[in-house]
């Protein structure tokens, strides 16, 4: 390597050797490198960011989930002052009395949605462009639990405001599920605490809504982007390269460039 | 990248298993309908039958060498066996390292069975235990005008909170002779359940409501209403005075509640599902089946054919 600076050499000790200490003990500069910088085919397009936006989204659900549960009380018991389920009176404060609830609230019902939807836009992304196929099988299939778990989200989060809307969507949901065969009319009675929804379906759900199910699926999520990391991102049907195809080692540029000493650490590979 | 083997693959030798396979699972599909022990002995006959199928086809992947299977003994085994005469060959070394590691699987299994199974049981058991229904009481017969319905909302469970109100439509029809005490005068109800058969929403009276002469009893609200059909608000559902059918996804008529007079007064029973109901009010023939979940058949063919099966999940 050319002689260097005074200056980079500064640079060098100040911002890397930490760096450097840090990597040395948990490979955590390593590990980020493996993560981020791959190799990606050169005729990717849009259409492969629509994991990145589901997550972005899941992301977004989580942040505004664990805000709005310091204000929500899942409780189905009346109010004395207000005449209303504590629940409800709960969403309401939040969305009309708490300063930016009504935003936050906003962001959580409406992102919801909006991560439902793009789940199936990238659901379809891969199966339009074949990449579900070898080796990337089980990266589909943890990517069909992670469907089911956020459609789970979605159905138990949909009780929580426990207005009429909320409460008979439930109980048309919680009957769907019970003419289900053989085990239908238990997993209804599961569902409701009881043959009809009681007082405890509301705690229990919202246990579900912000317990249970995301600890499942922030686990599926991790081995889904474990796998997309370990196998790659595939190339469009189109694609005139051949597959598996040896690239030439670049050298790092631009933001790449600085990150760890040249030459010294290797990749994760 | 792909193996040469791969690209001849060979069909694997005759075998009677899949027969055996093939039974179990026909088994199982007329179990369903017919009974629950043919269903499980068809399940076990599959699952036997396919594991030897299984065991008869991977033989050459796994690398068995079929006929001559060498005795093969689990670990366990060695373990517990008493000890025979001494073997001539030399014994399948027993490591210590084995040991401890079969030991420490099972303990860690152990310890997490016990953490675990009494954590489900709690997750899962109060929805299926302690869940007696209170008989509830609608009050004095006076309050129930003759060949009119009046709109009774009642707690399920006192204590329950506005959780537990529940709804009945309620009728009544005159006296009438009952045979079975003797032709003497009874009272006859009509009472239909609020909740629709379709998915559980809640049906309305298709009337006008005389607030007016509303009542409140003990907690239980009634409200006499000029209707002669019922409506459900979420998909459509109509139902005639006497509960039957008549529109919308419904499949069977609407369910109905027991009823008895202790004291003058009205007191609810269980609720049971009703298939159809010919003739009106005290007169009416209804065939009636044990409680089932909205949505499902209790009678007619598509009761067959859907094999819901558990007419009420304990209670």
């Amino acid at each position: 390597m050319a002689k260097k600076s005074k200056r980079g050499t500064l640079v060098e000790t100040a911002v890397l050797a930490p760096l450097d200490w840090v990597d040395e003990r948990t490979a955590a500069v390593r590990g980020t490198k493996w993560f981020l910088f791959r190799n990606v085919p050169r005729d990717i397009s849009w259409a492969q960011t629509l994991g990145s936006a589901t997550l972005t989204a899941f992301i977004v659900q989580t942040l505004t989930g664990v805000i709005l549960a310091m204000y929500y009380e899942p409780s189905s018991s009346i109010n004395p002052t207000t005449g209303k389920p504590v629940a409800y009176s709960s969403i309401e404060a939040i969305t009309n009395d708490l300063t930016l609830g009504w935003l936050v609230r906003g962001m959580h019902r409406w992102g919801a949605s909006v991560f439902i939807i793009l789940l199936f836009l990238h659901m379809g992304r891969v199966f339009l462009f074949g990449a579900y196929k070898y080796p990337r099988e089980l990266t589909w299939i943890t990517g069909v639990f992670i469907l089911v778990t956020g459609m789970l989200l979605g159905f138990t989060g949909y009780l929580l405001p426990w207005d009429q809307t909320a409460y008979w969507a439930t109980v048309v949901g919680i009957n769907l599920n019970g003419t289900a065969p053989f085990l239908g009319p238990w997993l209804a009675q599961f569902l409701a605490t009881g043959p009809e929804i009681g007082s405890e379906t509301l705690a229990k759900w919202y246990s579900l809504h912000m317990l249970v199910l995301p600890g499942a699926i922030i686990g599926l999520i991790g081995v889904h982007i474990y796998l997309v990391t370990r196998l790659g991102v595939v190339s469009p049907p189109w694609s005139g390269e051949r597959a598996g195809r040896e690239r030439a080692e670049a050298a790092p540029t631009g933001a790449r460039a600085g990150l760890v000493r040249g030459g010294t650490s290797g990749g994760g590979k | 990248m792909s193996d040469a083997s791969h690209d001849n693959p060979h069909a694997p030798g005759p075998s009677l298993w899949p027969i055996g396979f093939a039974i179990g699972v026909a088994c199982l599909l007329l179990g369903l309908v017919l009974s629950w022990i043919i269903a499980a002995i068809g399940a076990v006959l599959a699952v036997v039958f396919g594991l030897l199928w299984a065991r008869d086809v991977t033989r050459e992947v796994r690398g068995e060498v079929p006929e001559i299977e060498p005795e093969t003994r689990a670990v366990a085994d060695e373990a517990a066996a008493p000890a025979g005469p001494p073997a001539a060959a030399p014994l399948p070394t027993y490591t210590r390292s084995r040991f401890l590691e079969a030991s420490t699987l099972g303990i860690s299994a152990a310890i997490g069975a016990v953490v675990t199974l009494p954590v489900l049981g709690f997750m899962v058991l109060p929805s299926f235990t302690n869940l007696e229904e209170q008989e509830a009481d609608l009050g004095p017969l006076e309050n129930f005008p003759e060949g009119k319905y009046v709109i009774a909302s009642y707690f399920a469970l006192p204590g329950g909170g506005e959780v537990s109100r529940r709804t009945v439509f309620v009728r009544y029809n005159g006296l009438v002779e009952n045979p079975a005490n003797q032709g003497r005068q009874e009272p006859s109800f009509t009472i239909l359940y609020s909740r629709c058969v379709h998915l559980g929403c809640p049906v309305q009276p298709n009337g006008p409501i005389d607030e007016a002469a509303k009542k409140n009893v003990n907690g239980v609200e009634l409200r006499p209403v000029l209707a002669q059909s019922f409506g459900c608000p979420c998909h459509g559902g109509l139902y005639d005075a006497e509960g039957n059918r008549r529109a919308g996804p419904p499949v069977r008529s609407m369910d109905r509640a027991e009823y008895s007079i202790k004291h003058g007064r009205l007191i609810l029973g269980p609720v049971y599902a009703v298939g159809n109901v010919s003739g009106t009010g005290a007169n009416a023939m209804i065939s009636r089946y044990p409680w089932s979940t909205p949505g499902t058949h209790v009678d007619g063919i598509e009761a067959w054919l859907y094999p819901i099966v558990p007419t009420q999940v304990t209670g």
